[in-house]
């Protein structure tokens, strides 16, 4: 590994560019890059629908939630309707046996040694149920299956990919967890997220806290204003929770001076924010600002009064935060410590938080500061490449397209981290350390593409492809001492310089 | 991918069946029903290991204490008044001694270079030197044979086009003649080798990840004791002997019972990974003897596995090429030219080791350090093609092995 600071020539910019800031080379990605790198990636930015998934087959998530909803109900229609049949089964059963018991005692009489295993067989249909045909996977499951397709796609058949690993980037700070959210989490990513990462973080701010995925992920879409009309009534109250996560984890981060009263006044704030019953046929499981819930009354903020102004009142704290040099910072360095190093240079840090305050939050120009900071180039290649990012680097290597999409689900899983699936509403973890136990996996990982792509491929080429001017002596030593060709192709997978970024 | 049938899915290569969906149309007139399968060790056998020349005056300076003896530690069988087996292949010497076992030594394929992969491939293709080929020597021949009937037998035709790439068929099987697949339930353990050489290469470039994979996989044991079976159960990712075996044995019974089916295919292939011994070899101990206790047990469950039809059956294990004569600075054998061919079945003419032995003198060494070949492997491969499944020698000639013209095919070897 290339663990000293000597300036890249311009085919190893091209290799870091796609390793560090991409999803890693496909056949020929190095030599298409050029001679200047930085160019290659900026120009991926300025591209029309940079970061969009464009497939109009996907559901929005208010149609999700409206065809889960539904789903739901027949699922439970068919099990009240299936166990009636099997109550007046057993019924039927217990007669049965019933009798043959009678039947079994009479005959005993008769006949003394006779047992009662008639009685028993008799009673045995009924306690064993035909088995049900499998249904397949259900609604839910079918649209994040969808999503997750659009996803994977996306990253596999980008030129380098950092548009993607924006998108990637910004869906794991505002995370929401399909465990709650089935299926919206993939819609989620699409409408919140997607729009915004070359746009302005204030605007990402907005859809993200108000979109239904969210509010139901961190309770807020029940969190109900104390003294609101619904408040009154049904003495219910407040769930600190979202207000409290977008203090600490989405905006200002934590630590950063806040108080818990900052965190109750603007759970108040955003009382009211919540989503549409998704039975109502029109505009269920769409947000809905319900003034009955709002707690009503001025709310102070980090020092700022906010007027009662209903929906209103909450957007404008959420600008002042988007806008608030604490977020600038906690920004800068998380989307340093996940594209640079887990302990990024503080140079870097400050460049792009001065970047992120002085264009009011223009992420493009955010991530044009990041590609363009020399402390992103220097940085010695330590990073361990998430699961995810190791998966589909390892696909884009092989030359292995999209085919079942539970495949990749399935190693996402194994490899800890599941598509959509946070721990917590902190989102996966960016360092090194939350990843190093998964290596054993990884093999596993790399021996079965190996198997299945190994015997076709050269390795020596793929190496070249995939690493270039990166591979080590050692590494291509290894490769080429390999005792088949799969084996070599699962080593390159494994190598230090290809788990690495 | 793990668990599940997903995994299970992309399990496909090593020790899968991949069998022609055909019956021989030529040896069924004849009365007679043949079996053929290939089973292909990936990774270069040393063959010296594996049936050692213990009557040669040179055996014991070559390897030392490395050389397996009559009266060593764990004995080796003799098989005749020359030749000896490794310990660790009951099955193997049961079967020499029934007459079901042939022997060849000092075969090598054509290619004279030491690379596992253009190795691999001449071994596969049946070309005189590697190169781009897409089919292989078995496929071709199956190209030629008239086909009597389609077999029915799963493995089913169901075409495996679920995948984005498909199933990797070995090579050797690879052409037009269709051929169908089926690859065992249980996984193949991952290699203990694959991870000795990544801890290598960690070991000389990333601390980090060598500390990982030596804390998380228990390997500091493995390293130490050299041997596969001391891997701690549930520490490595798969593959202790116990485990190996499992899987060799798996895959090559339920193999068998495919070809034994009446309507089931007749010709097949068959691969195992992880004969390159660099380090550590442990050919009356250790890592080889794993592997060769877990060979001779495949070879065992396709004898049971067959049933009637092993009378008819053939199974020739063949590898890329041998391994150095001489033990290494790491008590292994590097990469080296002639090894061993192991014919077993009950169609075979054996009890016999079959070699135009070239000695392991310093003088008789090809090149000053691998044992000299003397035999073809061609020869003995077009030997079974034709009296056992009846390819032509015109056939096998021009299509099979091109420009072999002059590599005779081996007589006697069946009937």
């Amino acid at each position: 590994m290339a663990l000293d600071n000597k300036p890249l020539d311009a085919k190893t910019q091209a290799a870091v560019a796609l390793h560090r800031f991409g999803f890693g080379p496909r056949a020929g990605s190095l030599a298409s890059i050029g001679s200047d790198a930085r160019g290659a990636i900026l120009a991926e930015l300025d591209r029309p629908n940079a970061g969009q998934i464009s497939d109009s087959d996907l559901l929005t998530s208010g149609e999700a939630a409206r065809a889960a909803f539904n789903f739901r109900q027949e699922r439970k229609a068919d099990r009240l309707a299936q166990r009636a049949e099997r109550e007046m089964a057993q019924n039927e059963a217990n007669k049965a046996a019933q009798a043959a018991k009678e039947f079994a005692a009479k005959e005993a009489q008769a006949s003394a040694p006779k047992t009662d295993v008639p009685a028993m067989e008799a009673a045995k249909p009924a306690a064993a149920q035909p088995a049900k045909a499998d249904p397949g996977p259900g609604i839910p499951q079918q649209i994040f299956f969808e999503e997750a397709k659009a996803r994977f796609d996306s990253a596999l058949n980008a030129e380098i990919g950092f548009a993607e690993r924006l998108v990637w980037f910004w869906s794991n700070h505002f995370c929401v967890s399909a465990d709650k959210v089935r299926p919206v989490a993939g819609a989620f990513e699409r409408e919140a997220i997607r729009p915004h990462v070359l746009g302005n973080f204030a605007d990402m701010l907005m859809a993200v806290e108000s979109h239904p995925a969210m509010l139901f992920y961190l309770d807020n879409a029940r969190s109900i204003g104390p003294n609101s009309v619904a408040g009154k009534r049904q003495g219910k109250g407040l769930n600190e929770n979202l207000g409290r996560e977008i203090l600490e984890l989405h905006t200002l981060g934590a630590r950063s001076g806040y108080s818990q009263d900052d965190v109750t006044n603007f759970a108040k704030v955003i009382t009211g924010w919540t989503i549409t019953p998704a039975k109502e046929p029109e505009r269920g499981g769409e947000f809905n600002f319900n003034d009955r819930m709002h707690e009503p009354g001025a709310q102070t903020v980090l020092a700022k009064n906010y007027d009662d102004t209903g929906h209103e009142q909450g957007r404008s704290v959420l600008l002042a935060l988007a806008r608030h040099p604490e977020t600038a910072k906690h920004i800068a360095r998380k989307l340093a410590r996940h594209f640079v190093a887990d302990d990024p240079p503080q140079a870097l840090i400050d460049r792009l938080a001065k970047r992120f305050a002085d264009t009011k939050g223009d992420l493009k120009e955010v991530s044009k500061a990041l590609v363009l900071a020399p402390e992103a180039w220097d940085a010695p290649r330590t990073k361990l490449k998430k699961p995810s990012e190791w998966t589909v680097a390892s696909m884009r290597a092989c030359g292995l397209a999209l085919s079942d999409i539970r495949r990749i689900i399935n190693t996402l899983n194994l490899l800890g981290e599941p598509l959509w699936r946070p721990p917590a509403p902190k989102g996966f973890s960016d360092e090194n350390a939350a990843w190093l136990d998964g290596l054993p996996q990884r093999l596993d990982i790399a021996n079965q593409l190996a198997r299945r792509v190994g015997g076709l491929v050269d390795p020596e080429e793929i190496a070249d492809a995939a690493l270039g001017p990166l591979a080590s002596p050692e590494t291509r030593q290894a490769l080429s001492r390999a005792e088949s060709r799969p084996q070599a192709l699962a080593l390159l997978l494994m190598a230090p310089e290809f788990l690495r970024r | 991918m793990l668990h599940a049938p997903s995994r299970r899915e992309l399990l496909l290569g090593s020790g899968s069946l991949f069998a022609w969906a055909y019956l021989p149309k030529l040896a069924l007139a004849e009365g007679r029903d043949p079996r053929l399968l290939v089973i292909v060790l990936r990774g270069a056998l040393d063959g010296l290991a594996t049936v050692a020349p213990v009557g040669d005056p040179d055996w014991i300076r070559l390897r030392g204490d490395k050389a397996l003896l009559l009266d060593g530690a764990t004995p080796a069988l003799p098989l005749d008044s020359f030749f000896a087996l490794n310990p660790a292949m009951a099955n193997l010497y049961r079967l020499y001694q029934a007459k079901q076992v042939a022997i060849v030594h000092a075969v090598a394929t054509p290619y004279r270079e030491r690379s596992h992969f253009d190795g691999q491939d001449v071994l596969e293709s049946g070309l005189a030197k590697p190169g781009a080929v897409d089919t292989g020597w078995l496929n071709r021949a199956l190209g030629t044979l008239e086909a009597a009937d389609r077999a029915q037998a799963k493995p089913t035709n169901k075409p495996q086009n679920a995948f984005a790439v498909g199933p990797v068929t070995p090579l050797v099987v690879r052409g037009s003649a269709p051929v169908m697949s089926w690859t065992p339930p249980r996984l193949p353990p991952a290699a203990d080798d694959t991870v000795m050489r990544l801890l290598d290469l960690y070991n000389h470039t990333d601390p980090q990840l060598a500390r990982v994979i030596q804390e998380r996989m228990g390997l500091a044991a493995i390293a130490k004791a050299g041997g596969m079976g001391q891997t701690p159960p549930g520490k490595a990712p798969g593959g202790g002997a116990a485990q190996v075996r499992a899987y060799f044995e798996e895959a090559a019974g339920a193999a068998a019972k495919f070809l034994a089916r009446p309507d089931g295919p007749r010709i097949g292939a068959l691969s195992f990974d992880g004969w390159d011994t660099h380090a550590d070899e442990g050919a009356a101990s250790g890592r080889l003897s794993s592997l060769l206790g877990a060979l001779d047990g495949a070879i065992g469950a396709v004898e049971s596995g067959m049933g009637d039809a092993w009378k008819e059956t053939v199974v020739a294990v063949i590898t890329e090429f041998g391994r150095t004569a001489r033990i290494n600075g790491t008590e292994g054998t590097d990469h080296g030219t002639a090894t061993v061919a192991l014919l077993a079945g009950g169609a075979l003419k054996g009890g016999r080791v079959i070699a135009d032995w070239p000695g392991v003198s310093e003088a008789a060494l090809y090149e000053k350090r691998d044992l000299k070949a003397t035999t073809d492997l061609r020869a003995v491969l077009k030997g079974l093609l034709k009296d056992h499944v009846r390819v032509s020698d015109k056939a096998l000639a021009s299509v099979v092995f091109p420009g072999s013209a002059d590599i005779k095919p081996m007589t006697g070897l069946v009937g």
